[in-house]
């Protein structure tokens, strides 16, 4: 026992000196890095007229038909960066169900579309309930009645589209995906 | 490009990644463990602890250093977590509650990184930042100084010393986790991942509603998180928060992060027993089991089988849309084969299949590839198992590298196997036995609940972390006795494999015979698959039935 406790005192100098280490020193240097690309490191903020609107990685709650919109959002009421996380209902979870049927004739009664057509990602809640982009697919979903709303070109809205889309990085790596504040900060960028 | 034709080409790019560099970056850990000399700044380090550096332990010493060290690591930071309120940067946030802060500081020094809370409205920066990152890089050093010490015990001879723990624990942090995680770090910041220490900016969105964004120090936080094989998220929603894992290039730069020290470390081991096939063999079949469960969870995922995948048109729930199902699949196998438990994606909405995969990736008790340390140690262990099942089939004494394979050794071997599944199985059993407790924590009904319960036992005893986190947590029950499956299912283990590395050690090797099975080569890698899936599969299979298998059936 006292070889223990001599041991736990060692540890405990130690315990200290690599806290200094790696719980000051090298945050404080990766920190010092940051510096030199401040815009990445404190967030990607975007600013409209002077005032920042948001982050461009961190999706927001958007309403009317005037905008894009975002996937459904678990983070609170929706997009609340304090209260990140997913649904965590399961596959064959009954609530998860209707919720997600309710959804599909919410999104094609809003977009005028056959319900069949409604993707995937408009129907479900991200991982973070941050999620900044919509599919591709979503998006086009979305095209007629954003341009209507606006009393824009559907062919400029579409070109807007294209873009705030990004492809699988080198071609391969995750998917494909539109930054919906991005394109909505375009839209109003027009006006 | 078709989606599948990425997803394989994109699993394809990592293995190349880890092909390149397991050979070179396995050699150099070898020689970090080897090397006589040290560092100047280690130097400086041994004299501000009171370390004597050159002292040659044997192994009830590097016991109880590990012990001791792990012991004053849980005080340290349980105090930490309780006078939050009354330190700098902790965004005015309130100490943590007893049962909390006992569950949080065994989470983060047993590697496991089990999280009852939400990083951003409990944690402060400080906290996260000289509290549990610390943990993050000492307990991955931890796990990496054990695995270190069993090689010794084949590679050392008739000495009853296994090397001095308190090196390796420094020179683990100071020359491998320390410089990989700043490198990474920094890639991770050129991604747009956040490193500053503001509190909460208040936005108005372009929609016209209100936004808090909150940032701190997470590049720095999520770099070793992932390199330790830890797993704790800045913020509840982990990995999958674009502040962590901003773009598809980075998610694979973690998912790369996970894998590489676990992947290399076989390697080492080779170079230290002076027998590079005996890793090759150890890496090959880690290889393999990895890389069928990303197979199967991939397909699972793209597939999208289950009533809600069905009805969505895609298992899309819990996954953000920047991965797409392919690079969250990769990634939930890479985190549930690492016992690393970051997600980018939520594990409870996956497919049945999928997610029955990443719990059964956790029985399999982390050895494909494993957390850093754990996984090698925790292969040889099953490797020794696997000498001695050969050894009574053939009729001969059993030896690996040399070393017989005795009473007492598989004794230490036994016992070391029995141990996480009991812990996980009696865990499990008292809440899904116990109605309150089932009521007051599982989220689903029917099959799935209990996968829940068997999920977050696993993830503890296994010290994995991550959780089909519709499972609340955050009881305090639910903390106490999690707490303990992560304390024992770290420790035990680990206080075994020492043990077996001491009497390893010991012994004058015996030469190598014609009747000596050779334990490198596809045959025994067959036997050593085979046996990591027979023990797991005898000691899971009811419960698994029960679970998962009768959820994708029903």
């Amino acid at each position: 026992m006292t070889a223990f406790l001599r041991q736990s005192v060692v540890g405990l100098r130690l315990l200290l000196v690599l806290t200094v280490l790696t719980g000051l020193l090298y945050p404080a240097a990766v920190y010092a890095v940051g510096r030199t690309m401040p815009e990445r490191a404190d967030g990607s903020m975007i600013e409209v007229d002077g005032q920042v609107v948001g982050s461009r990685l961190l999706g927001q709650p958007f309403e009317g038909d005037e905008w894009f919109l975002p996937r459904p959002s678990a983070a609170g009421d929706g997009y609340d960066p304090l209260a990140t996380g997913a649904s965590n209902l399961g596959p064959e979870n009954p609530d998860l169900l209707a919720t997600v049927e309710e959804r599909r004739a919410e999104v094609a009664d809003r977009e005028g579309v056959d319900p069949a057509e409604v993707p995937a990602d408009a129907l479900t809640a991200s991982g973070s309930g941050l999620d900044p982009h919509v599919s591709p697919e979503y998006a086009a979903l979305q095209v007629a009645r954003v341009a209507r709303h606006r009393g824009l070109d559907e062919g400029t809205v579409r070109g807007l589209v294209v873009e705030a889309t990004t492809d699988r990085e080198l071609g391969l790596l995750g998917a494909p995906r539109v930054n919906v504040l991005e394109l909505n900060v375009a839209l109003v960028m027009l006006d | 490009m078709t989606p599948a034709l990425a997803a394989v080409l994109q699993i394809g790019l990592l293995v190349l990644a880890l092909a390149a560099v397991h050979v070179p970056f396995g050699d150099y850990m070898a020689r970090v463990f080897s090397d006589s000399r040290h560092l100047r700044a280690e130097r400086v380090i041994y004299r501000l602890g009171g370390i004597d550096a050159e002292a040659d332990q044997r192994w009830p010493a590097y016991a109880r250093a590990v012990l001791g060290f792990s012991f004053v690591s849980v005080l340290l930071l349980y105090a930490f977590l309780r006078l939050q309120d009354q330190l700098p940067l902790s965004l005015g946030l309130p100490a943590v509650g007893p049962d909390g802060a006992w569950n949080t500081a065994v989470s983060f020094v047993t590697n496991t990184n089990w999280q009852w809370y939400s990083g951003e409205s409990v944690m402060g920066h400080l906290v996260q930042m000289s509290g549990l990152a610390v943990q993050n890089f000492v307990s991955a050093a931890v796990g990496i100084a054990v695995a270190i010490a069993l090689v010794r015990g084949f590679a050392r001879h008739r000495t009853d010393r296994l090397g001095n723990f308190w090196v390796d624990l420094v020179r683990g942090t100071v020359r491998i986790l320390l410089p990989v995680a700043f490198l990474a770090a920094v890639l991770l910041l050129v991604g747009g991942a956040v490193q500053n220490f503001a509190g909460p900016q208040e936005v108005t969105t372009l929609g016209g509603a209100t936004q808090s964004i909150v940032g701190g120090p997470i590049a720095s936080q999520e770099a070793i998180k992932d390199l330790g094989t830890n797993g704790g998220g800045f913020f509840n929603a982990n990995s999958s928060h674009p502040f962590e894992n901003p773009t598809a290039w980075t998610n694979l730069l973690e998912i790369f992060l996970l894998l590489v020290i676990p992947f290399s470390l076989p390697r080492t081991f080779g170079r230290m027993v002076g027998d590079r096939r005996q890793g090759l063999t150890i890496l090959g079949v880690m290889a393999s089991i990895w890389l069928a469960a990303v197979a199967v969870i991939t397909w699972a995922e793209m597939r999208g089988l289950g009533a809600v995948p069905q009805a969505a048109g895609g298992a899309m729930e819990g996954k953000e849309t920047r991965f797409g199902e392919a690079a969250s699949a990769l990634f939930a196998a890479s985190t549930t084969g690492t016992s690393t438990g970051s997600v980018n994606s939520f594990h409870d909405s996956f497919t049945a299949l999928g997610g029955g995969v990443t719990l059964l990736n956790m029985m399999l008790g982390e050895v494909a590839p494993g957390g850093v340390g754990a996984g090698l140690y925790g292969m040889l262990v099953l490797a020794v198992l696997t000498v001695f099942l050969a050894g009574l089939m053939v009729g001969r004494t059993p030896q690996y590298l040399g070393k017989r394979i005795g009473r007492r050794e598989i004794t230490l071997v036994a016992l070391y196997i029995l141990t996480m599944p009991t812990l996980l199985l009696v865990g499990a059993a008292i809440t899904a036995g116990t109605p309150a407790l089932v009521d007051a924590s599982v989220q689903d009904p029917g099959a799935h609940g209990l996968s829940e319960i068997l999920y977050a036992y696993a993830s503890a005893t296994n010290n994995n972390g991550s959780a089909f986190a519709g499972f609340g947590a955050g009881t305090p029950y639910q903390n106490v006795a999690l707490g303990l499956g992560m304390l024992l299912g770290r420790f035990v283990p680990i206080v075994l494999v020492l043990a077996l590395a001491g009497s390893l050690a010991r012994q004058q090797p015996v030469a190598v015979g014609a009747g000596t099975l050779p334990t490198h080569g596809p045959v025994f890698a067959g036997l050593l698959g085979f046996v990591v899936l027979v023990v797991a599969g005898l000691t899971f299979f009811p419960a698994l039935a029960l679970a998962p298998v009768a959820e994708a059936l029903l």
